[in-house]
């Protein structure tokens, strides 16, 4: 017996000096609890919206004003012309709209009845919904106070869901998966190529040859960017044949941002790998500074909208937060550059930067 | 012949610590130089700036005419270089590897594959040539390395603790290999913790914290030191309070 014990104290010794495994043994746990509980959620708030208050009246100012001090809404944009509003919607900037026709006032004080336009951005289905749920709720309480107060007052809510007026919940969900999936295969494969070279001990022999950093990394990256590309192309073809995922828009823009984005990947990815002491460490890193900071907080699954500060800012330097607002823009809003060139840009900036990191790096540190 | 490689007052430093305290050697051409040192004494450090992975934090070096300073690309294209852990890959088949370090050394497709034949034909590998590295003993991997680390013809060969973990007999065969490539006028320099490989060597030096501490021939510095062998003369260099005794 006591044999075993000997042996099992020995384990208890191992764990207890490994930072690694108590990380995740204690650490990941409490981190993962207080992030479901407190800030992940799906109940939505500060959603950003715009009023269109073509009539300007007593009623709609004070229906609007009921709207914005719920909680649930921010105005974000204000506009005056659809135009305007189609534009917003395009560029992602707002989740909801609310249309008040010119007559709203009159309409109320003489045929005691008036209509209003509720407009979703359904490209994300769940949040749609639920905002407008939330909008109607409002509306028909301050339909009701005014009613015991004496004024008939019905409100017909007019509800439009943009982009995806059935409500398929798959488009919210494909995108989320190409850019889980294509950071994945490209960031997370790269991680380990560079670590891998440390390990085996011929990284030193890369290093004193001729080839410059540059093209070791680059040289590095290559086949799997072929690779990614092919996966690429069956994710989105699996996308739009087997899961009924639109293709609105152009197929050469949705190619081009598909290949910016695998590059920010493959860059971060050989950043790790330069960062990284073994494989081990460097899938480690992926796993946790990666993926699932990109499952949580790039709006894919949870709206960023809901989330505290902080976490909004973390999650806005996550490419893949970008990406999906990129796709969406594409295969379902059918958009062009001219509304998304700022996660466009945004993500030019990210490739240069790691790029011009890892080579950094790279050339600092030779262990 | 002239000096292949030339250092003067060489040092690096890393915060506090002086791993490389002013080092001064000269390698005439077709010398097999000795850079002998305990771990930690130096030399891998003293090897990195002379192969241009490193900079030096004071003092010159030249190799092959080269600052290695100001002109660490051209020191690489110029040197050959042989790991401490074997510097050929595992998956990869023997063509293929010399295929590789050709390539990058910047060899024209002929010039490839006339280099590939002859490093074939002359380790005898006709037979392995399509086999994957992985499935080459030692000996002959090690060979293969030594061959491919030259193959851009490089008028210095840098070699670091190129026999680490191989038994006595492979470790002889290497160093055949070694005075085969002196005699072809190519300079090696050889860091190296056994000190028994230092009898092989035309000249050695032997570090100890960061200088350098005996400098000559290894029969000069028996004699200086009144050694049997090279092992006694490191000992008392390195730990000279210390009473020598001989190991049977």
């Amino acid at each position: 017996m006591n044999r075993f014990f000997a042996f099992i104290s020995k384990e208890f010794r191992h764990i207890l000096r490994d930072r690694r495994t108590l990380m995740i043994l204690f650490g990941m746990p409490i981190a993962q609890v207080l992030l479901f509980g407190f800030v992940l959620t799906n109940d939505l708030k500060d959603a950003p919206i715009a009023v269109m208050d073509q009539s300007g009246d007593v009623e709609s100012t004070a229906l609007t004003n009921r709207l914005l001090s719920s909680g649930y809404f921010r105005q974000t944009d204000t506009v005056a012309t659809i135009d305007a509003l189609e534009g917003a919607f395009r560029r992602g900037n707002i989740k909801l709209a609310v249309v008040f026709p010119p007559s709203f006032g009159q309409d109320l004080a003489r045929s005691g009845q008036a209509n209003v336009q509720l407009i979703g951005d359904a490209s994300d289905p769940n949040v749609a919904t639920t905002l407008i749920n939330y909008a109607q709720a409002i509306v028909l309480a301050y339909q009701n106070e005014r009613l015991q107060q004496g004024f008939s007052a019905p409100i017909r809510v007019e509800t439009r869901m943009l982009y995806n007026p059935e409500l398929k919940s798959v488009f919210g969900f494909v995108p989320g998966v190409m850019t889980l999936i294509l950071m994945l295969v490209a960031a997370m494969m790269t991680s380990i190529t560079i670590a891998r070279e440390k390990e085996m001990g011929t990284m030193e022999v890369l290093l004193v040859s001729p080839l410059r950093p540059i093209q070791i990394i680059l040289g590095k990256a290559s086949p799997y960017l072929a690779l990614t590309v092919f996966n690429a192309l069956i994710v989105v073809l699996l996308g739009i044949y087997v899961f009924g995922m639109p293709m609105n828009g152009s197929i050469l823009l949705l190619a081009f941002e598909s290949i910016l984005y695998m590059l920010v990947a493959l860059s971060l990815g050989i950043f790790i790998s330069t960062k990284a002491a073994d494989q081990q460490q460097a899938m480690f890193i992926s796993a946790l500074g990666l993926m699932m900071p990109t499952v949580l907080l790039s709006g894919f699954i949870f709206p960023r909208e809901s989330m505290p500060l902080p976490l909004q800012v973390i999650g806005a330097l996550i490419p893949a937060t970008w990406y999906n607002k990129i796709i969406k823009g594409v295969m379902i809003k059918g958009v062009g550059l001219e509304s998304l060139w700022l996660p466009t840009g945004i993500l030019v900036l990210m490739a240069l930067v790691f790029i011009g990191l890892s080579v950094r790096n790279f050339k600092d540190r030779l262990e | 012949m002239g000096n292949v490689i030339q250092v003067q007052a060489l040092t690096r430093t890393f915060g506090d610590f002086t791993a490389v305290n002013k080092i001064s050697f000269e390698v005439r051409q077709g010398e097999i130089f000795g850079f002998l040192g305990a771990n930690g004494a130096g030399k891998t450090t003293a090897l990195k700036m002379l192969t241009g992975l490193l900079m030096p934090s004071s003092g010159t070096a030249l190799v092959a005419g080269y600052d290695v300073a100001r002109y660490p690309e051209e020191v690489k294209r110029t040197i050959g270089y042989m790991s401490q852990r074997f510097s050929l890959y595992e998956d990869l088949t023997v063509r293929e590897n010399i295929r590789f370090f050709g390539g990058i050394y910047g060899l024209s497709t002929s010039q490839l594959r006339e280099k590939t034949a002859q490093v074939i034909e002359q380790l005898g590998l006709e037979q392995q040539a399509g086999l994957l590295v992985r499935s080459l003993p030692l000996g002959w991997r090690q060979k293969l390395a030594f061959a491919v680390a030259q193959i851009h013809e490089p008028k210095v060969v840098f070699l670091d603790e190129p026999t680490s973990g191989v038994d006595p007999l492979t470790r002889r065969q290497f160093w055949e290999g070694i005075y085969e490539a002196s005699a072809r006028g190519i300079t090696l320099m050889v860091t190296t913790h056994y000190m028994e490989e230092a009898e092989y060597c035309h000249r050695i030096s032997i570090m100890v914290d960061g200088r350098i501490d005996a400098l000559d021939t290894p029969a000069a510095l028996r004699q200086q030191f009144k050694a049997v062998d090279m092992d006694e003369v490191f000992r008392k260099l390195a730990r000279p309070d210390q009473p020598v005794g001989h190991v049977d």
